[in-house]
């Protein structure tokens, strides 16, 4: 078995060494840079535990007297706290880091959720075609014209008149994950449907049904590899849209509650606080979330470049 | 389990014996919609909302025997309907009526399950090798996937076994398997595409117009090739062609078709020496001779009329120069010449032509 899978390895490492996409990352500036700072965000945020100074959600450590305190290079700061605290006294660089994480989750979740709806979805209606086809965009149609904003809305009050403002609290980032996936797989299902649109017809998918492969097989072995482009393309954009939306809803108040700190949720607690001149608990947090949204924009713009042949740079 | 399904694929053979043909076609019609959905068939006419349809007629009542071992080669212009017959011979269309028939056993109504016996014995071989090949898997993994679903109870050395075979039979270097199908040219595509064709070692071979989109120094290897795996696997093709030198060639029958119907059949040579059916006799006088003494080329009247709208009686009657009032009215059907052929003309049945 070992030898067998060993030089297929060898070969796609080789092939990636001389592939086009590692060429023109290798020319792209701003694409290294974008991934470095990627990286570096992903990493600290899911290595909060260990590396902040403090665990925010441990009420024990967090003390109502150094509420407030300015980052470091402002007079009146604590050198414990170097980019200062909030309005409940926590440490803004441990909240920050924390609060990365719950939206890193939250952003990938969701793009998960939606990605395997959708290309679930846009398989299906591309290559069954006829009812099923017109049965499940007439639902992306009316997925559509609801906004994310109101299918959280609807979702958070339901959940909250049920269950109680604990359960929800208990429950806000799968429930979260789970709104902004329903609300935004249509994107997904369409952009795969187009592309399978294209594929079926061609020969080496008539070819497999010659051969009398499964529709299913036929789908996922054959069509979905050649419709991989497109998804990943989407997908970078969709995290950074995702991301953006659990800021948006947790600053309207239907996101995360204050208690497990979101980008979103510290934005907001900060915005109460901005014309008393604590502006650093929303301003801080608010930098993190555009430096995150444009890096993985800046990665997306580069990769949809590399994959559209149309687009190649000379 | 094996036993059994191994007596069910083998059952028909039995029973047939050599004499009969290995697929029959009758009456075969297809249609194609090109009225879009129920909603966009309603039309608002004179006062009132009627439901309008319109259909392009692919093939339109096709008769078409093909005995055990022989290559019968279908020929025609471009939208005459030749690979539609051969996509529903495939299973890939399903006829809006009549029947396929193989080794005796009805085919096209059967469901995916039941088919696939059939699936191992029948293979097509398809026009762009540039399409055929899927672009995300290597040479090994395209030749390996059908062996495997048509032969789940074999050992990875036997699959290895059989690619190897079957890459050695159509001239494809054993090493060539971890590559992809855009690091090869159009004949070498071709080849794999005839590979993961014989890969299944079927007996009848669906070709659509093989070699139409490859370099004329290509198409006579691909040809070689196609009649070499012909003698030793003892194969019956299906062989969609616009190229009559190719016919010549390749075929042991040769069918005529113009809008979707058969208009002649006969052995390749007759079909050559004696054209029966007027188009056949236009078709086979357009072709370049180096010698000049043959009679000037037969030209057709006007254009091939639109397959949605078909005339009445012959199709072939706003073009024919023998055309009279019965052509018009009466669709001709196929009757047996003397000469071991068959033909579709009311002139020719009549004695009026030759």
């Amino acid at each position: 078995m070992t030898t067998t899978t060993t030089p297929q390895v060898a070969s796609r490492w080789s092939r990636f060494r001389s592939s086009y996409l590692l060429y023109s990352f290798k020319r792209d500036l701003v694409a290294q840079l974008s991934l470095v700072v990627f990286i570096a965000l992903v990493a600290v945020a899911v290595l909060a535990p260990w590396l902040a100074p403090m665990n925010p959600y441990d009420l024990a450590q967090i003390d109502i007297m150094s509420s407030e305190l300015p980052p470091f290079w402002i007079e009146g700061s604590d050198p414990a706290y170097p980019v200062g605290t909030d309005a409940q006294g926590r440490d803004m660089l441990s909240t920050i880091l924390y609060g990365a994480r719950v939206s890193l989750i939250i952003g990938f979740g969701a793009v998960a959720l939606q990605a395997i709806l959708g290309v679930s979805f846009g398989l299906l209606a591309g290559y069954l075609g006829g009812r099923v086809d017109a049965f499940l965009m007439r639902l992306a149609d009316i997925q559509l014209s609801f906004s994310t904003l109101m299918v959280a809305i609807v979702v958070g009050a339901l959940v909250k008149a049920i269950f109680g403002g604990a359960t929800f609290s208990a429950y806000a980032v799968p429930l979260l994950v789970l709104i902004i996936g329903l609300a935004e797989w249509p994107q997904y299902a369409r952009t795969v449907r187009a592309s399978v649109l294209a594929e079926r017809h061609k020969e080496y998918v008539d070819a497999a049904r010659v051969m009398g492969f499964t529709s299913r097989r036929i789908m996922f072995r054959h069509i979905l590899p050649n419709t991989l482009s497109p998804i990943f393309v989407i997908s970078t954009v969709q995290v950074a849209n995702a991301i953006i939306a659990e800021a948006a809803l947790s600053f309207l108040g239907l996101g995360m509650p204050e208690t497990q700190p979101s980008l979103g949720s510290l934005i907001k607690s900060g915005f109460d606080y901005l014309q008393s001149g604590s502006w650093w608990i929303t301003l801080i947090p608010g930098l993190v979330l555009v430096v995150l949204v444009l890096v993985i924009n800046l990665l997306g713009d580069w990769l949809r470049d590399v994959l559209n042949p149309r687009l190649y740079k000379g | 389990m094996n036993a059994t399904t191994q007596a069910k694929t083998q059952a028909p053979a039995q029973v047939s014996d050599a004499a009969a043909p290995l697929l029959e076609i009758r009456g075969v019609v297809k249609r194609f919609s090109l009225s879009g959905d129920f909603l966009e068939q309603l039309k608002f006419k004179r006062g009132r909302i009627v439901r309008e349809q319109k259909h392009v007629h692919a093939i339109n009542g096709v008769d078409l025997d093909i005995q055990r071992g022989e290559a019968l080669c279908v020929v025609g212009e471009s939208g005459c309907g030749k690979s539609t017959v051969a996509r529903t011979v495939m299973g890939l269309l399903h006829p809006s009526a009549g029947e396929v028939h193989y080794d005796g056993q009805r085919i096209d109504d059967l469901s995916h399950k039941a088919l696939m016996p059939y699936r191992r014995r029948m293979q097509m071989i398809f026009q762009n090798p540039y399409a055929s090949l899927n672009p995300r898997m290597t040479i090994q993994q395209t030749l390996e996937e059908p062996i495997r679903l048509h032969h789940p109870d074999w050992t990875p050395q036997r699959i290895k076994q059989q690619v190897a075979d079957v890459m050695a039979s159509v001239g494809i270097a054993a090493d060539w398997g971890g590559r992809y199908g855009h690091e090869f040219s159009g004949g070498q595509r071709q080849r794999i595409a005839i590979a993961r064709a014989l890969a299944v070692d079927p007996e009848f071979i669906v070709a659509d117009e093989p070699i139409s989109a490859l370099d004329v120094s290509i198409q006579a290897q691909v040809l070689n090739l196609l009649m070499e795996a012909q003698q030793q696997r003892n194969l019956t093709y299906l062989f969609i062609t616009h190229d009559l030198a190719v016919v010549e060639h390749f075929g042991t029958r040769v069918a005529v078709m113009y809008l979707g119907r058969v208009c002649e059949i006969a052995p390749t040579a007759t079909l050559f020496a004696r054209p029966r059916h007027p188009y056949t006799q236009a078709l086979m006088s357009a072709i370049p001779r180096l010698e000049d003494d043959r009679p000037q080329h037969i030209r057709l009247e006007g254009e091939v009329p639109t397959p949605v709208d078909l005339p009445s009686g012959c199709v072939f009657h706003g073009r024919c120069p023998h055309v009279n009032d019965r052509c018009r009215r009466e669709i001709p059907s196929l009757i047996a010449t003397d000469d071991g052929g068959q033909v579709a003309c009311h002139a020719v049945e009549e004695g009026r032509i030759d």
